[in-house]
């Protein structure tokens, strides 16, 4: 195997295939937006080994405190590590310093975890969480570990499909439905033209009424069930 | 005192029957022996006063700063065994920074005394050390405002995140006294030291729960205090050391810093005036 960005016969050669023989990838399409009374996360759900679909209703959005959550892509094993590691903290900053932490304390936790092992680890999150301090925030972390707030934030192999789709249709300070609307095509089109994405739409809404689940589903044209 | 002779003051780990550690409570006369130093915590900023005993003419004047900054925002001043002071003020910076690296943020003033208390307190339970000599007060400004994450790129919506709780206040100045037993309270105002009970008596009548007293009419009120407390140790010749603390709008933007020398002088000549003044009044009964 070439080694990463190392200069071959016919050029540079960038090591696309980092997962090891049967490792698990989350060939992905997740977003977080901020609306008018906080964030919400939306993700696909197909689990890839290589060809095969592992898992068709997987979720990728993960919840490492009250209303701070996550979406994962790249290794599902590398993700559900830091998250866990996220979760353990996050959960011990709320008991030892007697308030819950805050959507950037996740995103500094995240932030350091993915650039410490930035060799390691095959990690693309997107940060989203509400608090009453700061309302709703969206961080994102790319591979290298670097930190963007961002007003929405696109991410994993289908994101690159509706760069111009998200671009068109974004608004600052949408409503709830709006919002929900907004996730919801921008992952049908990722869907639709990303091999490696595909199965449900499941989102999270995260506003001062704490955390709300939505699943999409394709054979009812993602128009319901919506919420529980 | 009672604890001569029974060999239960010889040992940290050794309580007497009566459940004392006379250890910590002679780690408290040490105290008793220091400086004064007070904190005062007014309702845009917070002052820590400290009454510098020379204890040689050889001793350059203005040198020797006593008053510590733990983080930008924060300082530290202590009454005792100057040494563990400097331990002190040491190991609460290495906190602070401890807390930057992992959270990406400034470490807030309950917080910080949260960890010193805690610290401290380890210094009571082995035999292999001595309590602190020292108590120390911890002033600091809690950011009223939101900050980024140390390190974070862009700023989110161009309206800003939605959702936010209204009408809510954030940060502010805040006051903690640790004594050497490792017990820390939260104070509007602060004394240890030689001249403690003067200078409570004093900070008492200011009213400070209310929350009236301005940044600079606290640090004339600190100079006054510490200049009022001094008359216990008149023979001895003191310099006043001050730092105060304010809002990111106020004189300081938010750091810990020195009193500027013409406010410095300003106060401590109002300072010997309400002494001179006090004397006047005293001899007039007198007549």
């Amino acid at each position: 195997m070439q080694p990463t960005g190392m200069l071959g016969e016919d050029g540079i050669h960038i090591d696309m295939n980092h997962l090891k023989t049967g490792e698990v990838n989350l060939g992905t399409s997740i977003m977080a937006i901020n609306f008018r009374d906080g964030v919400i996360l939306g993700a696909d759900s197909r689990t890839t080994t290589g060809a095969y679909i592992a898992n068709r209703v997987t979720d990728k959005l993960t919840q490492v405190h009250d209303t701070i959550w996550c979406c994962r892509s790249g290794s599902a094993a590398d993700t559900q590590a830091v998250a866990d590691i996220v979760h353990y903290h996050l959960g011990m900053y709320g008991i030892t310093n007697d308030e819950p932490p805050t959507t950037q304390t996740a995103a500094a936790m995240f932030q350091e975890l993915c650039y410490d092992n930035k060799d390691q680890l095959t990690a693309g999150m997107i940060i989203a969480g509400y608090d009453s301090r700061h309302g709703g925030q969206v961080y994102s972390i790319p591979l290298g570990g670097s930190l963007h707030k961002q007003p929405y934030a696109i991410g994993g192999s289908g994101s690159t499909y509706i760069y111009g789709y998200c671009d068109a249709n974004w608004k600052d300070n949408m409503t709830e439905a709006e919002g929900v609307n907004f996730v919801k095509g921008a992952l049908q089109e990722a869907i639709k033209w990303d091999g490696s994405s595909g199965g449900v739409i499941r989102m999270v809404v995260l506003t001062a009424k704490g955390a709300n689940r939505h699943l999409y589903l394709p054979d009812q044209q993602y128009k319901g069930p919506g919420t529980n | 005192m009672t604890s001569i002779g029974t060999g239960y003051d010889l040992s940290n780990s050794v309580f007497s029957p009566d459940g004392r550690n006379f250890q910590v409570e002679y780690a408290v006369k040490a105290v008793e022996n220091g400086g004064t130093a007070i904190g005062i915590r007014c309702k845009d900023g917070v002052v820590l006063a400290l009454e510098k005993i020379i204890s040689s003419k050889l001793l350059k004047s203005g040198a020797n700063k006593r008053i510590s900054t733990v983080d930008r925002n924060m300082g530290v001043v202590s009454s005792g065994l100057l040494p563990d002071g400097r331990h002190f003020a040491s190991r609460a910076r290495d906190e602070a920074a401890q807390w930057r690296r992992t959270y990406k943020a400034p470490i807030p003033t309950s917080a910080l005394a949260n960890r010193m208390g805690s610290y401290v307190q380890m210094y009571t339970l082995y035999s292999s050390v001595r309590p602190f000599g020292i108590t120390a007060i911890v002033g600091g400004w809690d950011p009223e405002v939101e900050l980024p994450v140390d390190g974070q790129v862009g700023s989110g919506p161009a309206t800003g995140s939605g959702g936010k709780k209204e009408g809510v206040k954030h940060g502010g100045p805040f006051l903690y006294m640790i004594e050497p037993s490792g017990l820390y309270w939260g104070y509007y105002g602060a004394a240890t030291g030689k001249g403690r009970q003067s200078a409570k008596s004093e900070l008492e009548k200011l009213d400070l729960a209310a929350g009236n007293l301005t940044l600079e009419e606290g640090v004339k009120e600190a100079a006054r205090i510490i200049y009022a407390a001094h008359e216990d140790s008149k023979d001895k010749d003191f310099e006043l050391e001050m730092t105060w603390v304010s809002s990111l709008d106020g004189p300081t933007k938010g750091r810990h810093q020195e009193v500027p020398k013409e406010l410095l002088e300003e106060a401590e000549r109002l300072a010997k005036k309400a002494l001179d003044d006090d004397d006047d009044d005293d001899e007039k009964m007198e007549d």
